[in-house]
């Protein structure tokens, strides 16, 4: 396997645009000839299959759920970044490559991210043509905010509910191509297999979810936009269905997966209330613009959090790091409220949780200021939890959110099997060690309306790519393995559910390859994690069959590949011995205890190249240069 | 913590063509601060170590945003509590000792699957007929070009925040889709951006619902009362107008 990034040698300003002008295009007439499979129905993979659509591909769309409407993204909720500079406060392209690059911890490529914040401006005017309600202003021009990492105000946003009005945008363009024919939708489809015809991707296998049926389906390419894989954690903030699956078996047929370590957490989520507890919640991140962050100074004090006097609390956050108080960036929050917690000072029922107190910012603006702000964050908070945060402070504590490694492509999003190529959060490009907030929308979007419509056409018409069927022996062989594994996984009939052993691998990657890192951790998670996953292979109860609908089946499918990705996850993290972003070595801090980066010896993107099930993966090395952004060491004293 | 006892009636079909019937199942020990879901979750896990089949239910997001969770709780879409979707609903809603029903969305437009699982691909066709601008990525002049007055752009985003959920067709007792068709309908009549086009997305909308076999609107305002997002039946008399407009002005 050989990494070639193929980025063009230009100054960073022209590279988009030259590499655009040299890029082959295909004749408008012959592109009804061609036909690509588009997997997801998120903002990436909605965005590719109505863009491509509208350029003449004929397009099979896949998702899990019962409509390509309900993907993932709809619940993201604070907004989407871009340059526009509207509020005039010095925004520029420049400074929000120069942010992303920065605020991912110096482990993303430049140029991915310069053109990502090149695009940026083209994604929020295709959204306002499409009808997106983004708040506006009483002028009537669009309305901006601060978000976490930034000191301008470019997140653009609709509500709380701004990837639900992007998705939606995208969703109604890939409705229309549906009308106009050019799109075929497969919904309540799971993509298990990825057919390889003389090497490259030639199409797909999956289970159809209602009746159980295996399909085949070819294409001249595959696009590959199924999300990201922070359900390996069992609990986190993604959507139920999320998973690694199709990702992971791409990477069995040859993809690389890159820095599989690198996961976000965030640090304001409604705690676990108890075991039952089957997925968290993210409360937004600007409550802590006006929230006070507290445990008690004394170890395991169950007095309620009004009974505790000013003086025997700890606002840890405010005391640590003065300058920017409970303001401090998503990973240095996280932590330290683990370690409160690791102290025995954490709060609540499971002593899982720190406040976050509104009393002094009630006390100073008013309840009603208060009320407008965040009326609705604290009404989730009571349905929730059914406690009332102006009364009592709420209970928070970090949860799994988003994950930034993912399948490696090139710049052209291609993966390292020819044909396949991935966007949105499935692939790892452009976010480093860590995901600045509102650019994830930002990413998906860039990566569906605005690169993969102009890099796909180069392969196409670059490449021979003779005319095949479903007929083809890679199909039924695709087919028989689709197969045998359902068999086999019915076959065993344990005794434990797949939901009691992923919430087992979930404690595993929590304790060990969570929020802190230590070898000892580490080393001890590549033991338990294969021993688990011979457990799942023998003990593992799966009611009913395959020719119906079938949930408990799906998620054994999920499960089983979650715990074949947990150990590569492990084995990066042990590789990484430095601490950069949402990855943190205990080993690798400074003397206040902040990540440490090692940029001479770990300043690349580890790509893992599968080997054979039960053997070692490779790991290939992709250099990173920087040749723009000067490398400075975090510090939020 | 608060634990309760509670008897579940849930409907029970195992296809699309199989009869179903109401089958109870006794929980105990359920904590009030588990979700609706989680409970479900619970039975399931039961179940399962029964030896038994689970009960199938759609869900995805659990945070009410997706519209993919569907039950009808003791008659009334997504249960008990106002504006809000199924997967919010807490157990602290409910009783010790109380006996709960659980019943797909039923409607003639959303055939069952399986149990509590049923088809909303009509609303996808609905949508389809009309519900967008017809644009091409790449064509869009600047955002701020198309200046809108908060008001109106705050009264679309209210129409926009239907996630799609199909409550307002089980409500209904025409089974009607007015509600959601009108949302789409509303909101893009409200925005510039929608303006050429609404003649003909009006018409082409509101005659793909008839086409699913959804019913009539006769202001019951059933729909209002169980929308999880609090869309007002004023969209359906924005859509009514334009739909009149299709005719008088044609
Ligand atoms: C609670 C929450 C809030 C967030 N808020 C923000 C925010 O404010 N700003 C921001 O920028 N980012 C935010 N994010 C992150 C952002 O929402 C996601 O990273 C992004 O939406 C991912 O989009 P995607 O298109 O890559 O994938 P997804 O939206 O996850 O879509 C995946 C698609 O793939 C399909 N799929 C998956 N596997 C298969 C398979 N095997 N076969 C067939 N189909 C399959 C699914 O059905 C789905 O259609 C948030 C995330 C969470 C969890
Ligand atoms: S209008 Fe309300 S009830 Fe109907 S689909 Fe939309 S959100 Fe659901
Ligand atoms: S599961 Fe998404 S709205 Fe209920």
């Amino acid at each position: 396997m050989k990494l070639d990034a193929k980025i063009p040698d230009y100054p960073i300003q022209d590279i988009w645009d030259k590499h655009k002008f040299e890029l082959k295009l295909v004749n408008p007439a012959n592109k009804r000839k061609y036909n690509i499979i588009v997997v997801g129905t998120g903002l990436a993979g909605a965005s590719a299959a109505a863009s491509l659509a509208e350029l003449g591909y004929n397009i099979k769309n896949f998702c899990i759920q019962d409509s390509p409407r309900r993907a993932h993204s709809i619940a993201a909720q604070g907004g989407i970044n871009a340059a526009k500079n509207y509020p005039n406060d010095g925004d520029s392209i420049w400074r929000l490559f120069y942010d992303t690059v920065k605020g991912g911890d110096y482990r993303s490529r430049e140029a991915n991210v310069y053109r990502l914040a090149q695009v940026s401006n083209n994604i929020i005017d295709q959204c306002v043509a499409q009808g997106v309600p983004f708040a506006r202003e009483y002028g009537g021009l669009l309305a901006n905010r601060s978000f976490g990492g930034a000191q301008v105000s470019r997140t653009f946003y609709a509500r709380g509910q701004t990837g639900q009005q992007l998705l939606l945008g995208a969703y109604s363009s890939l409705m229309r191509q549906v009308k106009l024919g050019k799109v075929k939708i497969f919904a309540r489809r799971e993509m298990l297999e990825l057919v390889l015809v003389d090497g490259k991707a030639r199409g797909i296998v999956v289970r159809n979810l209602v009746d159980g049926k295996i399909e085949r389906y070819e294409a001249d390419a595959v696009v590959l936009a199924t999300g990201g894989y922070g359900n390996v954690y069992y609990l986190s903030t993604n959507a139920k269905n999320s998973n690694v699956t199709a990702s992971w078996r791409c990477h069995k047929k040859g993809a690389a997966f890159a820095n599989p370590c690198f996961t976000q957490i965030h640090p304001t989520c409604i705690p676990v209330s108890g075991d039952y507890q089957s997925k968290l919640t993210l409360m937004s991140e600007s409550l802590r613009n006006d929230g006070r962050v507290w445990v008690p100074k004394k170890k395991g004090d169950t007095r309620r959090p009004s009974e505790i006097p000013e003086d025997e609390r700890d606002y840890y956050l405010e005391r640590k790091y003065p300058s920017f108080g409970n303001l401090v960036p998503r990973d240095v929050a996280s932590r330290n409220a683990k370690y409160v917690c690791d102290e025995g000072r954490g709060v609540g029922e499971t002593g899982l949780a720190v406040y976050l107190d509104f009393a002094d910012a009630i006390k100073r603006l008013g309840r009603k200021a208060i009320e407008d702000k965040y009326g609705n964050l604290f009404e989730m908070y009571e349905r929730i939890t059914g406690d009332n945060p102006y009364e009592t402070p709420m209970r928070i504590y970090p949860a799994v959110h988003y994950t930034m490694g993912g399948l490696w492509v090139d710049y052209n999003l291609m993966s390292t099997i020819p044909g396949l190529f991935v966007l949105g959060e499935a692939n790892f490009s452009d976010h480093g060690a860590n995901r600045l907030g509102a650019s994830a929308l930002m990413q998906g979007l860039a990566d569906g309306y605005f690169i993969i419509p102009y890099t796909i056409g180069n392969y196409l018409t670059s490449e021979e790519l003779p005319k095949i069927d479903t007929d083809h022996a890679a199909f039924s062989q695709a087919e028989t393995e689709v197969d045998e594994r359902v068999k086999k996984l019915l076959s065993i009939d344990g005794k434990k559910t797949v939901t009691e052993i992923h919430r087992e691998l979930g404690k595993i990657m929590w304790d060990y390859v969570g929020m802190s890192r230590t070898k000892e951790g580490l080393e001890k998670a590549l033991e338990e994690i294969p021993k688990l996953r011979e457990e799942f292979w023998q003990n593992v109860k799966i009611p009913a069959d395959a020719n119906n609908l079938n949930k408990n089946l799906e998620f054994a499918g999920r499960v089983a590949d979650f715990l074949e990705l947990a150990e590569l996850m492990a084995r990066d993290a042990l590789n990484r011995e430095e601490s950069c972003g949402g990855h943190f070595r205990e080993e690798h801090q400074t003397e206040e205890g902040e990540a440490k980066r090692n940029d001479k010896e770990f300043s690349y993107v580890a790509a893992w190249e599968y080997t054979g099930d039960g053997k070692t993966p490779k790991l290939h090395k992709e250099p990173l240069e920087f040749k723009y952004v000067k490398l400075t060491q975090r510090s939020y004293k | 913590m608060d634990r309760i006892s509670l008897t579940l009636k849930v409907w029970r079909q195992k296809g699309p063509s199989e009869p179903g019937r109401l089958v109870s199942y006794e929980l105990k020990d359920i904590s009030t601060h588990m979700s609706f879901l989680e409970m479900l979750d619970v039975l399931n896990e039961q179940l399962i170590h029964k030896g038994e089949e689970p009960v199938e239910f759609d869900n995805d997001c659990r945070e009410g945003i997706c519209g993919m969770c569907s039950l009808v709780i003791n008659g009334l879409p997504h249960g008990p509590q106002k504006s809000t979707a199924t997967c919010q609903l807490h157990m602290r809603k409910f009783r010790d000792g109380e006996t709960i029903t659980i019943e797909p969305f039923r409607a003639k437009g959303f055939p069952i699957i399986k149990d509590l699982v049923v088809d909303r691909s009509a609303f996808d066709r609905i949508i389809q007929a009309g519900g967008y601008v017809s644009m091409n990525a790449g064509g869009a002049p600047d955002a701020n070009n198309i200046p809108i007055a908060k008001e109106i752009a705050d009264e679309a985003m209210d129409a926009a925040a239907c996630i799609g959920c199909g409550a307002c067709v089980a409500a209904c007792p025409n089974a009607s889709a007015s509600l959601f068709t009108a949302a789409k309908i509303s909101q893009l009549a409200l925005l510039p951006q929608g303006h050429p086009e609404r003649k003909r997305r009006a018409r082409a909308m509101v005659a793909q619902m008839d086409a699913e076999g959804f019913g009539d609107c006769s202001n019951h305002a059933e729909c209002e009362a169980v929308c999880p997002k609090n869309i007002s039946i004023l969209h359906i008399a924005r859509m009514k107008r334009e739909y009149l407009r299709t005719i008088f002005t044609a």
